[in-house]
């Protein structure tokens, strides 16, 4: 099963003269289970394209199935296809409304029709699994901060047990600390639910380091899809379309510019670090003695 | 002189239920000192909620102490008649490009400000042009801002603070909303400002390879500032700086890891630059 995305074009403004084309011919299927990042400058299409992945941006042209089916089609239930593909908007903890975080988490499920113990249950599971103290469960989600408001915000749309993730710019504004529980968090629930993960992120070295497949959008279109080694070795066409690869990428390529043999595949700094050790104990004896020296002293 | 000087600066949010009881009082600034001298580039890192938001506010007097005093320029922000000056001399960019523009047009934008305190027609339009060309905005003069990247909006909203020709600019996460490139061009320009023009900076930020070529860091955590030093200081403290929700940059992790597993790399590495020389040094 998959969301396959055939020739989808998007037009902003059609019969003006501020006509901005968002989504030119976008053909991509993206495969169950997998954890795919969307990188792209501001104003290139990613937040346009991942909204029509739930049905909430309708293409001007073009055609979406969701697991098989249509979901352009006149008969298509776009409420369900809207509860198993999970959207968290960019900034999410500006949408809590609720007067008590379990309220709030809960809302989602009951919109789903569940009876009241069922859209409980499925809340309590939601905030149990974003890691959310229990004592916190009945105050107001507005005394949290910013972290815990957005793994409430993001338990609101886990409560409704969705196929597809999709989060825009989840770590946006959080502190290093932050960013890494959301990450990590998402991680766990692609690992241990197999839940479908669309990440959109401003941040290549997150990306590098969660992902296993990413699309490059630029101008509306995709400019680049694969796994993140191979995308990152595009990295001068990745600068021109404002983006740039993990500093460690550029590491790499310099470190091979002045002669040391090191993989400039490498995206995270494990990977980096597993290639300059290779690299450097490959050094010839008479160095690598100099260099044990060097160690010791 | 310094041109912000914080002595045991307190600053409470109290919160009052129907009847006006205290019903809480959260300390966001905790006896905090400091002193930045005209001309430096300083960044603040912090949790959040951890007081850095709430420091900045003080600067431009938009918030007043509870306790404590701050001067900035010389002048306490607690007495009345300074709230304009202060103002004037400290200018203030925020996080979202998209709630600072107001006008329709970016040299209207950047104008606003000085005709706001009375700057005569002829002088208003020579600190526009000054103000866009410093920022690499001159040939967008003449657009409307809706159409500009991230980068771009948070560079008119320097420019219009800019005109204010004000000593120091506190920029409070301006790359939160950007991509690689927005960040780059706004912390570029804020490094320009500061050193072609001696404007004084103040940048918080989330993103720790945006500190690296600070003069001095200030880390804060619960109130306090709990570090400061420069960059090289603060970032050979990984573990205090974790215990904080901070990092270090991806280079000094990246050192850090191969010092661990042997290799003569020395401390303090922070940027790419650096780490490629230290080894290209034992090869």
């Amino acid at each position: 099963m998959s969301i396959i995305l055939d020739k989808v074009n998007y037009v902003y403004s059609a019969d003006t003269s501020d006509r901005i084309q968002a989504l030119k011919d976008i053909n991509l299927e993206l495969k169950d289970g997998q954890f795919i990042g969307v990188i792209g400058h501001t104003g290139s299409g990613k937040s346009t394209l991942v909204q029509h992945l739930n049905g909430l941006m309708k293409a001007t042209s073009g055609t979406i199935y969701f697991n098989g089916r249509d979901i352009y089609e006149e008969d298509y239930n776009l409420r369900e296809l809207r509860s198993k593909v999970g959207l968290v908007f960019q900034y999410p903890e500006h949408q809590l409304f609720e007067t008590t975080i379990f309220d709030d988490v809960s809302f989602g499920p009951k919109n789903q029709n569940l009876s009241k113990e069922e859209a409980g249950l499925r809340a309590f599971e939601a905030l149990r699994s974003v890691g959310l103290a229990e004592e916190l469960y009945y105050q107001s989600p507005f005394d949290l901060s910013g972290g815990q408001k957005r793994r409430v915000a993001i338990a609101g749309v886990l409560a409704m047990r969705p196929e597809v993730l999709i989060l825009d710019e989840p770590t946006a504004g959080l502190d290093p600390a932050g960013r890494d529980e959301i990450l990590d968090l998402v991680a766990r629930m692609h690992k241990e639910r197999g839940i479908t993960v669309i990440l959109v992120s401003h941040s290549m070295e997150d990306v590098a380091k969660y992902v296993e497949r990413i699309v490059v959008m630029n101008q509306g279109s995709v400019m680049l899809d694969g796994a993140p080694r191979d995308v990152f070795a595009h990295y001068r066409e990745l600068e021109v379309a404002g983006l740039a690869a993990p500093q460690v990428t550029y590491l790499m390529h310099e470190l091979k510019d002045h002669g040391i043999m090191v993989d400039t595949g490498a995206t995270t700094i494990e990977e980096a670090r597993a290639t300059l050790l290779e690299a450097l104990m490959g050094l010839d004896a008479g160095r690598r003695d100099i260099y044990l020296e060097g160690n010791h002293a | 002189m310094s041109i912000i000087k914080a002595r045991k600066l307190v600053h409470e949010y109290i919160r009052r239920d129907e009847e006006g009881n205290v019903e809480s009082i959260d300390t966001a600034l905790d006896h905090i000192d400091i002193d930045v001298s005209e001309g430096q580039f300083i960044a603040v890192l912090g949790h959040n909620g951890s007081g850095k938001s709430t420091l900045a506010k003080h600067i431009n007097a938009l918030l007043m102490p509870s306790e404590g005093t701050l001067w900035v320029d010389g002048k306490d922000i607690s007495e009345e008649e300074n709230i304009f000056p202060v103002r004037q001399t400290a200018g203030m960019v925020f996080q979202n490009p998209d709630n600072q523009i107001i006008a329709s047009v970016v040299e209207e934008d950047v104008a606003f400000g000085p005709e706001n305190i009375g700057v005569p027609t002829d002088e208003i339009w020579t600190r526009v042009g000054e103000s866009l060309t410093a920022v690499g905005m001159a040939k967008y003069r003449h657009h409307s801002p809706n159409k500009l990247s991230g980068g771009q909006k948070q560079r008119i909203a320097i420019a219009g603070v800019l005109a204010m020709q004000p000593k120091c600019i506190v920029l409070d996460e301006p790359t939160a909303m950007l991509d690689p490139n927005g960040r780059r061009e706004v912390i570029r320009t804020a490094h320009e400002l500061n050193k072609k023009k001696g404007v004084t900076i103040i940048l918080i930020t989330h993103y720790m390879e945006e500190v690296v070529d600070a003069d001095k860091v200030y880390v804060m955590d619960k109130g306090k500032i709990v570090l400061n030093g420069t960059p090289r200081e603060i970032f050979s403290q990984v573990d205090k700086l974790k215990q904080y929700r901070l990092d270090v940059p991806q280079m000094t992790i990246l050192a850090h890891l191969l010092r661990q597993s042997g290799i003569p790399i020395p401390l303090g590495i922070l940027t790419r630059q650096e780490l490629l020389e230290a080894i290209l040094r034992i090869c």
